[in-house]
């Protein structure tokens, strides 16, 4: 089967005006490749730098990448003209990691996961707004807070809210780069359940980039690691977990904080 | 006690940054200490004068942050940010103080000492700049550093150094330090003793081994329980929901009767709704405010 993502050779470089006006280019991506199959997880993990955002902001379309392919449905994206990327971009949604800065504390909850059904322009206001509460319950957010604004709300319900707003429509992958980091580890778990929920109702693709390898491990089906640009390994999750390759792998697992003292897979015989 | 790392674990709401900012009466305006006291070095902080204070305050007692770029002044090099504070504590001659805060850095930063003092914070990362105030906060040779949430802001790799500098500033300065987490994992294999917070109260704690090998209090355990755990025998688990804490932890606004976690608590008994749990020794240090283990 075609799968959903597919991204080739993906080069991503940033021009930085040196002084004494030498450029010296960042290198964020290098050369990046994978495929993603429709409904299943892919995580990325690697340290601070080593691009991970990068090819977040690449693959929801809010960069173009310098050079290389992004085939999203088949399609390559990066060839498309604007009229098609804008029917392309809600099917792929991007969560960022500080609910505080991606949600106006001006508006209200419903205000803010209405606004994408009102920019469409296809729904009327009773059947948007419908669509609104549906999408709060099943996110877990009660419709009663939908006159709320998201000032009011924690850091968990927060993300609920963007993740009620990037449902909205009707994506079919959702890019999470960090959206855990900031949260609590006991809304960590009850975020994690939700994501297992749509998954298993509504079928979603997840990108998830975060640098926390133990819940990247809980989540996902296959582990890509980056590097400096690249990705370094790249296979089924317990596979990654017990025979780690690279240095960066083994780098990564040995630096996970671990509560109990059982021993990693990697450690086992 | 002295050259101890204490661990304080708590979420949101739990009160944490609140006790890490009341020991050196650092609460906002609109923050009163009612009652209770600080004792430090045999003197109660609550009650010595601001003078005082402010020589224990970096002097004796240091403090860091979690985001380490907002402690560090922009147009400031980290080195002389550093000389500037030690000033303040001392009154030496200058190259005296040039001497010590060079010796700092030196302990942090074994290669490019001179570079990373003569750096701006912008040029420095994460896991550097949170290096160079460690250097800052130790330089007036305090007995007690307080640090809330330090590595938060930075990935596993270089959280896991840090960790090792506080490590290793324990053994060769004896330095004692109260260590702010939510996490509980940072705090194995780091923290002697542990404390856990929930809600503004001290719900647990005791030798870290105990208390996060075999937690006791109701929430302690939830807690643990909702953390993905990768191991041989959690392989069954992945893929799979989490336990997780029913509710959600509301702000302790209002002064409640009872325990803070009744509501939540999957053991719950009316007692709990009633009074406040008394502590109950357990054995080898180890403490829970819990009804559960009265009887």
């Amino acid at each position: 089967m075609e799968p959903i993502l597919k991204v080739e050779n993906l080069v991503k470089r940033y021009a930085k005006r040196g002084f004494g006006g030498a450029s010296q280019d960042f290198l964020a991506l290098d050369g990046v490749s994978f495929t993603l199959s429709a409904g299943a997880t892919l995580a990325v993990v690697g340290e601070s730098g080593s691009g991970k955002s990068t090819l977040a902001s690449c693959t929801a379309c809010l960069e173009k990448p310098t050079t290389g392919n992004l085939w999203f449905e088949g399609r390559d994206i990066t060839q498309s003209s604007e009229i098609e990327l804008r029917r392309i971009r809600p099917q792929i949604q991007l969560i960022f990691p500080d609910p505080a800065s991606s949600l106006n504390p001006r508006w209200t909850i419903l205000d803010i996961v209405v606004e994408p059904l009102i920019l469409q322009g296809r729904l009327g206001r009773r059947e948007r707004n419908t669509r609104a509460f549906s999408l709060l319950e099943r996110v877990g957010l009660s419709a009663d807070m939908a006159e709320r604004s998201a000032v009011e709300l924690s850091g968990g319900q927060r993300q609920r809210l963007a993740i009620a707003r990037a449902l909205t429509l009707d994506p079919k992958l959702l890019i999470l780069d960090e959206a855990l980091s900031a949260l609590d580890c006991s809304v960590q778990a009850q975020i994690v359940n939700l994501l297992f929920e749509l998954q298993d109702s509504l079928g979603m693709t997840f990108l998830f980039i975060s640098h926390d390898l133990a819940m990247a491990a809980h989540l996902a089906d296959e582990i890509a690691v980056m590097s400096h640009g690249r990705i370094v390994e790249h296979g089924p999750t317990m596979q990654i977990l017990r025979r780690p390759n690279h240095e960066a792998t083994k780098q990564l697992l040995a630096a996970v904080p671990r509560l109990s003292h059982t021993p990693w897979p990697a450690t086992q015989r | 006690m002295p050259g101890e790392i204490l661990g304080v674990l708590g979420e949101s709401g739990s009160g944490k940054s609140t006790l890490a900012a009341s020991v050196l009466r650092l609460l906002p305006s609109n923050g009163h200490i009612g009652s209770g006291a600080i004792l430090f070095e045999g003197k109660n902080l609550l009650q010595i004068s601001s003078r005082e204070l402010r020589q224990i305050r970096g002097g004796r007692i240091a403090l860091i942050f979690q985001e380490p770029s907002l402690a560090l002044h922009p147009t400031l090099r980290v080195g002389e940010q550093a000389r500037r504070v030690l000033a303040a504590h001392q009154s030496s001659p200058k190259n005296v103080l040039n001497d010590r805060t060079r010796q700092v850095f030196a302990q942090l930063f074994p290669q490019d000492t001179d570079r990373i003092m003569l750096s701006y914070p912008h040029q420095l990362s994460g896991g550097q700049q949170q290096r160079a105030l460690i250097a800052q906060a130790i330089a007036c040779n305090p007995v007690l550093l307080i640090a809330d949430e330090p590595t938060a802001a930075l990935d596993p790799v270089t959280q896991r150094e840090i960790l090792g500098v506080f490590r290793s500033l324990r053994e060769k300065l004896g330095l004692a330090m109260i260590f702010i987490t939510h996490n509980p994992a940072l705090l194995a294999g780091f923290a002697d003793r542990v404390l856990i917070l929930y809600a503004g109260q001290v719900v647990e704690w005791g030798p870290a081994a105990t208390v996060l090998d075999s937690p006791k209090h109701p929430y302690t355990k939830a807690l643990f329980e909702s953390l993905p755990t990768i191991s041989a025998e959690n392989e069954k688990n992945r893929k799979h929901k989490l336990p997780v804490i029913p509710g959600n932890s509301s702000p302790s606004s209002l002064p409640r009767k009872g325990c803070a976690f009744e509501p939540r608590c999957t053991l719950r008994m009316d007692v709990c709704r009633e009074f406040e749990p008394a502590l109950v020794k357990l054995g080898d240090g180890h403490i829970v405010s819990c009804f559960k283990y009265n009887e």
